[in-house]
């Protein structure tokens, strides 16, 4: 169906997802990834055409709960999992501009 | 002593709640370093909770259908206070706030938890080898694998260590274990166990089911755990199952279709240990009373493609809050994104990562429409196939897993083979059905083999009902 993934493929499907592959890790998951969407090539057989996709297997609509104030969720308790906060807040390292 | 007469023995003064508890604290004891079923063993609270229960007895009072069983729970399950892994770098020292509805469930109804298996890292594997913490074994033959991705709750139940457990099944990772460790597994209706608090990998896949040793202790969780949950927004708002009639009726005129293609039919690579198992399981079902014959769902033969492009896709997403900023540990560096990088490198695994990458290319522009676009037509073909047995047959049956457990290390240089675990069991997350493996038979080897009965959404009943007729039928021959 596709042309086989390539090793720049992944590298730039690894940058969009946020994780750093070493040159070794590039060369095997760049096969170990064209085997599996090759696997994935037996669905061109297929006429899907006509077929209308399935995102979820139950008849979902939107659920919203009554307009009633209830217990919340405590704060402290969550920021407590957080590496680092600061006045209440999750704190990271600069987002903008040069770092250094 | 079975999940099911526990409460009853405890009831009666036979036993007590810390009695049954010892009793599984010792053979965890006894064998646990050489299985490492558990990530944690929550011996401390396990304890307390045990007397808390001995203590309501005591007063006369009742604390419920689980009344101090114990319970292994399936580490990507949160439970408040406690560390929950998913057998992950990413979650090291991560206590959730707050408890899964499940786990109220369980306490609740008397249960005692004793600890939280083992996994392959977010539920990601068919072999419980891709955990951060190391391989889960399977207690019947320990240089093979217990399965996976619910490794080690189906070994937690096949070593005695608790009579029943939890798992989640997006692919098979319930079902498959089960079968491989000699247990019963069940996987539920899509919706019908509330996920609030299991921490998602395939949000349109995910399911939450049990482990136990017998049909009746699996149907006896099964009623506890199931039912809606307004936490849960796809939870089904239908009250908590009762399967008690379900395991005396019988199979008496129940028609069930065995799945060709996954049979000995259109896929290859199912062993033919496994196949003689199966047709041990028909016969059994035919002098039951039951009508079976071989059908054909056609586009069950696709199942296995779509699902490598759907539930990575899924976990893709999911797998995107893993970013070192609000829960989990942290790999310093100079910028907010090269911070996130760094500690989601080394944060996870090869397997999550291939995962994460495989979904990200399958949604990117170019590739959606080649990939998940043509996947998620092909979900509903195998929903319309489905339909269409359904309305020939009350059941339908094919082998759980294509062998019986292998050797550890065996697949995990080549990820598709190790995918193929799940060729039979993925069509019924895809389509939502319940499904449920029952161990029937054993391979050459000695090792066990899983039958697995299919129904159609919210038939758990009806499944149940061949589940019992071929426990039955299993234990006649051994």
């Amino acid at each position: 169906m596709n042309e086989r993934i390539s090793r720049d493929d992944v590298a730039h499907v690894a940058r969009l997802a946020c994780l750093s592959l070493t040159d070794d890790e590039l060369d095997s998951f760049t096969s170990q990834l064209a085997d599996i969407l090759e696997h994935a090539a037996d669905l061109d057989a297929l006429e899907l055409e006509e077929i209308e996709p399935t995102a979820h297997p139950l008849p979902l609509a939107n659920v919203l709960r009554d307009d009633e104030p209830g217990a919340a969720a405590d704060r402290e308790k969550f920021l407590a999992s957080a590496p680092q906060i600061e006045n209440n807040q999750f704190k990271v390292p600069p987002a903008l501009g040069d770092p250094s | 002593m079975n999940a099911r007469e526990i409460p009853s023995a405890i009831r009666n003064g036979e036993t007590t709640a810390k009695e049954v508890l010892e009793t599984h604290l010792e053979a965890i004891q006894n064998r646990e370093e050489e299985i490492h079923a558990f990530n944690l063993v929550m011996e401390e609270e396990a304890r307390n909770e045990a007397e808390r229960i001995d203590a309501l007895t005591a007063k006369g009072e009742d604390p419920g259908p689980l009344t101090g069983i114990p319970v292994a729970i399936k580490d990507n399950i949160c439970t408040q206070g406690v560390p929950t892994t998913c057998s992950s770098k990413i979650l090291d020292g991560w206590r959730p706030p707050y408890d899964a509805t499940i786990i109220e469930r369980l306490r609740d109804a008397g249960a005692v938890i004793v600890g939280k298996t083992n996994l392959d890292e977010f539920a990601m594997g068919a072999s419980t080898e891709n955990s951060a913490f190391g391989p889960t074994r399977n207690p019947l033959d320990t240089t093979r694998v217990p399965g996976g991705s619910s490794g080690g709750s189906a070994a937690a139940v096949a070593a005695g260590f608790a009579p029943l457990a939890i798992g989640s099944d997006t692919g098979g990772s319930i079902r498959q274990p089960a079968a491989l460790c000699g247990v019963v597994g069940v996987k539920p209706t899509y919706g019908r166990v509330s996920r609030y608090g299991l921490v998602a990998f395939a949000s349109s896949l995910d399911q939450i089911g049990p482990f136990a040793e017998t049909v009746a202790d699996a149907a006896l969780l099964l009623e506890v755990i199931s039912g809606h949950d307004p936490l849960d927004t796809t939870s089904i708002p239908e009250p908590s199952l009762d399967l008690s009639t379900a395991l005396t009726q019988g199979v008496e005129g129940l028609r069930i279709g065995v799945i060709d293609e996954l049979s000995g039919g259109a896929i290859e690579g199912i062993s033919d240990d496994v196949l003689g198992c199966l047709e041990e399981a028909v016969q059994a079902l035919t002098s039951a009373g039951a009508i079976v014959e071989r059908t054909s769902v056609p586009s069950t033969v696709y199942g296995l493609s779509a699902y490598y492009v759907i539930a990575p896709a899924e976990a893709s997403s999911n797998l995107a809050r893993y970013d070192g900023v609000r829960f989990g540990p942290r790999v310093d560096a100079k910028t907010t994104s090269e911070m996130m990088v760094a500690t989601r490198t080394a944060g996870f695994g090869d397997e999550v990562k291939r995962r994460i990458m495989l979904g990200t290319y399958a949604l990117s522009a170019g590739y959606y429409d080649a990939y998940y676009g043509k996947s998620q037509k092909v979900r509903t073909l195998i929903m319309n196939d489905f339909a269409s047995a359904y309305k020939k047959y009350d059941l339908l049956l094919s082998p759980t897993a294509p062998t019986t457990a292998f050797p550890l290390g065996d697949k995990t240089e080549d990820p598709l083979q190790m995918y193929l675990q799940d060729i039979c069991t993925i069509s019924s997350n895809l389509a939502g059905h319940p499904a449920m493996s029952v161990p029937f038979g054993k391979g050459t080897d000695g090792l066990p083999v899983g039958i697995q009965v299919l129904a159609s959404a919210m038939d758990e009943h009806t499944m149940f009902r061949a589940g019992a007729i071929l426990e039955a039928s299993n234990q006649g021959k051994s």
